[in-house]
């Protein structure tokens, strides 16, 4: 109401929302979410920096999977079709989301690049996100999991650093294992501590993509926990 | 620079709830935003003064409430301190995060100069 004489002209009326600004993001997420699960794919988000070594352990992956005919994978890269390419190269049916400028993949550029994708007979999609650690952990894609690759060459305070990742985090992927004897510098335990300080429950598989060290480990804990969201989806359902 | 995304959806839903009344000026916008929800509210403003323009936000204040990040032990409410160990040291669960993500559009101040035909919430 006109605050001086009361007239009615205009008025200001505040109109409470109490909705989240994602909301539109986070209701396709939804969608591809029931797609996922619903024709038995465990979906994972993989995050990590650039050169953290994603697209190294999905190949690595495809390597050691008895049948990569079971994996799939969209790789989003601000530039170039290179990653799924290179997962293409290992086995693994791929596709590529340029991003552009986009600094990060949201649940509408995941939906479009499903269309003309067969995921016939796959069971786990991965979603290779840009190489950032900032902006990914904000948008739900509609996987089941979010999987952090985190390199040792990083800094071991790397995830105090960027604790919205680290939070949202199911699983964090130590990368370049192989180079830890290298590295004298650097302390494991210091890495897992500073996780524990950011990631309600933090579990962590060490693995080296050039040498195969923990990738059974990551493969089998992707089976429990494929098994595990088609469970819950199931009792939901 | 995630936040020029945000500020578009921003920018849309204020639009969508403005549907219907042409006229109406949005003075203010507020907006709660948690300090763990990877939202950075300089560039956020920033990312408003930018897309604003020619929208029904063109006049429009962007009042940002922070929210402080809070967790707590799922079993037995205990609060878990922002910084240590996100695990009960009493109960060994996991803690839960029950404050802090927040991206949230709460409210919208407008000037109507009809307001008989708007939706109160």
């Amino acid at each position: 109401m006109c605050q001086d004489c009361g007239c009615g002209d205009p008025e200001v009326v505040p109109v409470k929302v109490q909705q989240k600004i994602l909301a539109r993001n986070d209701r396709t997420a939804a969608h591809n979410r029931e797609h996922f699960l619903g024709d038995g794919i465990l979906a994972v988000n993989l995050m990590g920096g650039p050169g953290a070594g994603k697209t190294a352990v999905l190949e690595a992956t495809g390597h050691a999977l008895q049948n990569p005919k079971k994996v799939a994978a969209i790789a989003g890269d601000l530039a170039t079709e290179n990653d799924a390419n290179r997962l293409i190269a290992a086995g693994i049916r791929s596709k590529a989301i340029t991003t552009g400028q986009a600094c990060h993949l949201d649940a509408e550029l995941v939906h479009r690049s499903l269309h003309h994708f067969d995921l016939t007979g796959v069971e786990y999609l991965f979603i290779e996100n840009v190489g950032n650690l900032v902006c990914p952990a904000v948008y739900d894609l509609g996987q089941a999991l979010n999987v952090v690759a985190l390199s040792i060459t990083e800094g071991e305070d790397k995830p105090l650093k960027y604790p919205t990742m680290f939070a949202k985090a199911d699983l964090v992927l130590l990368t370049k294992a192989d180079l830890l004897p290298h590295l004298p510098f650097v302390d494991v335990d210091k890495i897992t501590d500073a996780l524990a300080h950011v990631m309600p429950n933090p579990r962590v598989i060490s693995v080296s993509s050039r040498t195969g060290f923990g990738i059974e480990a990551w493969i089998r804990w992707l089976a429990t926990a494929r098994a595990t969201a088609l469970e819950q989806f199931e009792v939901y359902a | 620079m995630h936040e020029y995304s945000i500020i578009q959806s921003l920018v849309d839903s204020v639009t969508s709830e403005c549907g219907g009344h042409a006229a109406a000026l949005v003075l203010r916008v507020h907006i709660e935003i948690g300090d763990l929800s990877g939202v950075d509210t300089d560039l956020l403003t920033t990312a408003f003064e930018t897309f604003r323009e020619g929208t029904c936000c063109a006049d429009a204040e962007l009042l940002i409430e922070r929210v402080s990040t809070q967790w707590v032990c799922p079993s037995c409410d205990r609060p878990i301190a922002n910084g240590a160990i996100l695990q009960c040291p009493n109960c060994h669960e996991p803690a839960r995060l029950t404050r802090g993500d927040e991206i949230i559009l709460r409210q919208i101040e407008m000037e109507v100069p009809d307001v008989s035909g708007l939706r109160m919430r």
